[in-house]
């Protein structure tokens, strides 16, 4: 099976770790992972701005990118709905029945990571090891778009070491939205100050998605706020393990006021890898 | 004395302004969460749900396939039985005839069952022009009309109330209007509704014309059918002489058995009930039984301009339930004035722009991007209006219609659309993009004051459009090397780290 990472451009440019994770997690259960270097975005962005144009030559991208695998697997349910039911859209607009074409060979052979994990691969434990206290957030577009059900709850439920514990109002949205978040800055942040709320009403140290795009929305408010909560993708939930969680100088950051954001604070992931460089850095 | 939509400001201004209302933030999760919760439980007992959903679907999709030969049907039916038919194919045409029907009957008042159509075509407004009186019967409409208000919900126009401002509402406006309201009055609802139906009753014995609307128009027998809760409708329909009803066009279903599918589907998703408490049908005039002058106003009023769009022509199912208005996130924090309509929510983002057309009016054109596209509308809309791909269309109706020559200076948007399309064209640019954001990060890394609780350096507050993002919240500062970077460096992570 040729199975190809579809990272996002959100997570290539902005989360990194990511990616690296959906990498580690994979190759541990023994699939070997590509990454078409002239992949870019899906083109929701312009979509859902309603720039359908502008999403043509992305999508032609796209379809060019993915061509011939049999698999791609995105750790994000946003962007694979995208891909799934969005890029039939634009095709249609391009007025091109090959683009049309091979959108209907690839969109079917996109998965969000947690289908590709329980429905291709068959899996639900997948050996991780995360001794913390997470909540669940299930993103709009995985729920609703795409229906990926439970699929997160049982892989975190796999995960030793780790207690779930549940979300109040878990299946509203956060008030991202892609492009709305700026264009209806006020509305965005009114239900994401909701969201938070909840969050922090579990008591748990993070909170964890399959969007990293909602993460970012989520945790810049728990951040602005103080909360000493922080947000995780699944995907470096499922990647971490016990030998990954080797003890490590706990990283703290003088200019962050709370101390309680540092009481929860895993020492287990690339996250705190990345924190140590970013010290080295100063 | 309702106050009016227009002139509304664009969807961000207004809900900005509804944001800030605590006693409004309160009163709709409130109400928004009982009503959610209600719908929930009545829709969970009913084992063929979806089977319902579709065939409400199936049914009016038929309709609208053939709406001409359907409605020239009902027509025909409504005569046979003693109607008058009226086509009407504005608001102002639509208003005109009832004007002249309550004129020519020398009344100066008219009672009204709760109606859209007459809401969306302002048709109180156009009546006291003329010196004729709409007494408003339902409850919360009398709330909104006593109060001077406008209707911010499509089944309860007052939900932005609560029961302490009602009884303020009706101590300070009952009197000017009729019967007082007793200087005992509590904030009790049985209170509140008895003193509404005192109120009421003298209207309902004295008036001579009614208005309705109808949720339904049964072509094949000629029936329109009205759906409420209070009582004040039947009241309406059987007590005054004159009764005319204003009807939107896709409201016709063929037979008596397609209503079936619609009377399951409409009292759970809207009030949460099994059934309503009222249903009354009336088929023309019946001798000697209810009004004996009935007419029916068929209104167009954009219906016909919504018909015509492929992807928006299913919201002219719409059955006016409002499931979606409670189950929205964005509708249960701003509640529906800043929607600048009678048809607020996800509907009114995908309804008006479909019933008035993009591209003329910044307020119109602002409804569809009232949305986080989160999807739940779709998931509750018993005739599965797909609201999140109309938004969606809508949105590259909008653009298209400032593309054309007459914008000739590009938004600063359609600018950095152009430029993501260019960036994203390649992963090569694309990569090159990152390398730049990959240098911002590292200058942030230098001199940032806050981190995120993993350790990433956050950017300070943007300027420009960003700081629609970072007045609120925190944004981490780009890393310093991009996925692909790392990809290309470690040979796709062999060469660790």
């Amino acid at each position: 099976m040729r199975v190809a990472l579809m990272v996002t451009c959100i997570n290539d440019a902005m989360f990194p770790d990511t990616g690296k994770a959906v990498v580690r997690l994979l190759t541990r259960l023994g699939v070997e992972v590509d990454f078409p270097s002239s992949q870019t975005c899906c083109g929701q962005p312009m979509v859902n701005t309603g720039y359908l144009d502008e999403a043509v030559p992305v999508v032609r991208n796209f379809v060019e990118s993915f061509a011939g695998y049999d698999a791609v697997v995105a750790p994000s349910g946003s962007c694979a709905g995208s891909a799934r039911h969005q890029h039939s859209i634009v095709a249609r607009r391009a007025g091109d029945p090959e683009l049309a074409a091979a959108v209907g060979q690839i969109s079917p052979k996109v998965y969000e990571l947690s289908e590709f994990l329980v429905d291709v691969l068959g899996v639900e434990d997948v050996g991780a090891y995360f001794p913390h206290t997470v909540t669940y957030h299930p993103t709009c577009h995985s729920l609703r778009m795409l229906g990926v059900g439970d699929r997160p709850t049982r892989l975190l439920r796999a995960v030793r070491g780790l207690r779930l514990v549940e979300l109040p109002n878990a299946e509203e949205c956060c008030g991202f939205g892609g492009t709305f978040a700026m264009k209806n800055a006020d509305t965005s942040v009114a239900m994401g100050s909701d969201k938070a709320r909840h969050v922090r009403e579990t008591g748990a140290e993070i909170v964890v998605a399959g969007d990293n795009s909602c993460l970012m929305h989520i945790g810049g408010l728990l951040s602005r706020q103080r909360s000493g909560v922080r947000v995780m993708h699944l995907a470096e939930i499922l990647a971490s393990t016990e030998s990954s969680a080797t003890p490590e100088e706990h990283p703290v950051d003088a200019a962050t006021t709370t101390t309680d954001s540092d009481i929860g604070v895993p020492n287990v992931t690339q996250g705190s890898r990345s924190a140590i460089q970013y010290r080295r850095n100063r | 004395m309702t106050g009016t939509f227009v002139g509304m400001p664009p969807f961000p201004t207004a809900a900005r302004a509804a944001l800030a209302d605590t006693q409004l933030r309160a009163n709709l999760a409130h109400a928004t969460s009982t009503i959610r919760t209600k719908r929930a439980r009545v829709v969970a007992e009913v084992d063929d749900w979806e089977e319902l959903r579709l065939a409400g679907a199936a049914i009016k999709d038929n309709v609208l396939l053939n709406l001409d030969e359907h409605l020239l049907r009902l027509e025909e039916s409504l005569t046979a039985q003693g109607a008058t038919v009226h086509w009407a194919s504005d608001a102002a045409e639509a208003c005109a005839i009832v004007v002249e029907l309550a004129k020519r009957h020398g009344t100066d008042e008219v009672v009204k069952v709760k109606s859209m159509a007459t809401q969306e075509i302002d048709l109180n407004t156009a009546l006291e022009a003329e010196g004729i009186a709409a007494w408003e019967t339902d409850l919360a409409e009398l709330i909104v009309q006593l109060g001077d208000d406008l209707p911010s919900h499509i089944l309860v126009p007052a939900i932005h109330r609560n029961r302490a401002e009602i009884r303020e509402i009706f101590r300070r406006s009952m009197a000017s209007v009729g019967r007082a309201a007793p200087d005992d009055l509590s904030d009790e609802p049985a209170r509140l509704a008895e003193a509404a139906r005192l109120h009421l009753r003298e209207k309902f014995l004295r008036a001579k014309v009614a208005v309705s609307g109808a949720n339904f128009a049964v072509a094949d027998s000629g029936t329109l059918v009205v759906v409420e809760s209070e009582g004040n409708g039947r009241m309406c329909l059987t007590l005054p002489d004159v009764l005319i009803s204003v009807v939107g066009i896709e409201k016709v279903v063929p037979t008596w058995s397609d209503l079936d599918v619609f009377l399951q589907l409409l009292p759970r998703s809207s009030t949460g009930e099994r059934m309503n408490p009222y249903t009354s049908t009336w088929t023309g005039v019946t001798p000697g039984d209810g009004p004996q002058e009935v007419h029916v106003v068929l209104l167009d009023n954009g219906r016909t301009r919504a018909l015509a769009d492929d992807v928006g022509r299913q919201a002219l199912r719409c059955i006016r339930c409002s499931a979606c208005l409670n189950v929205c996130p964005v509708y249960e924090r701003t509640g529906g004035h800043a929607y600048g309509s009678v048809y607020p929510g996800p509907i009114g983002a995908i309804l008006n722009p479909l019933l008035r057309g993009v591209g003329v009016d910044e307020q119109v054109d602002s409804l569809p991007y009232a949305s986080s596209l989160c999807g739940a509308c779709f998931e509750a809309c018993p005739v599965r209006i797909d609201i999140p791909s109309v938004l969606v269309d809508l949105r590259a109706q909008v653009v298209d219609a400032h593309r054309a020559p007459m914008h000739r200076i590009p938004k600063p948007e359609a600018v950095a659309m152009k430029a993501a399309s260019f960036a994203f064209g390649t992963g090569g640019r694309l990569g090159a993009a990152e390398k730049a954001s990959g240098l911002v990060g590292r200058l942030v890394g230098r001199v940032a004051r806050r981190a995120t609780p993993d350790g990433r350096p956050l950017l300070g507050r943007l300027l420009g459009p960003g700081s629609a993002w970072t007045d609120a919240r925190d944004m981490p500062a780009p890393p310093a090397e991009s996925f692909r970077a790392w990809w290309k460096r470690t040979g796709g992570g062999h060469e660790q780290p």
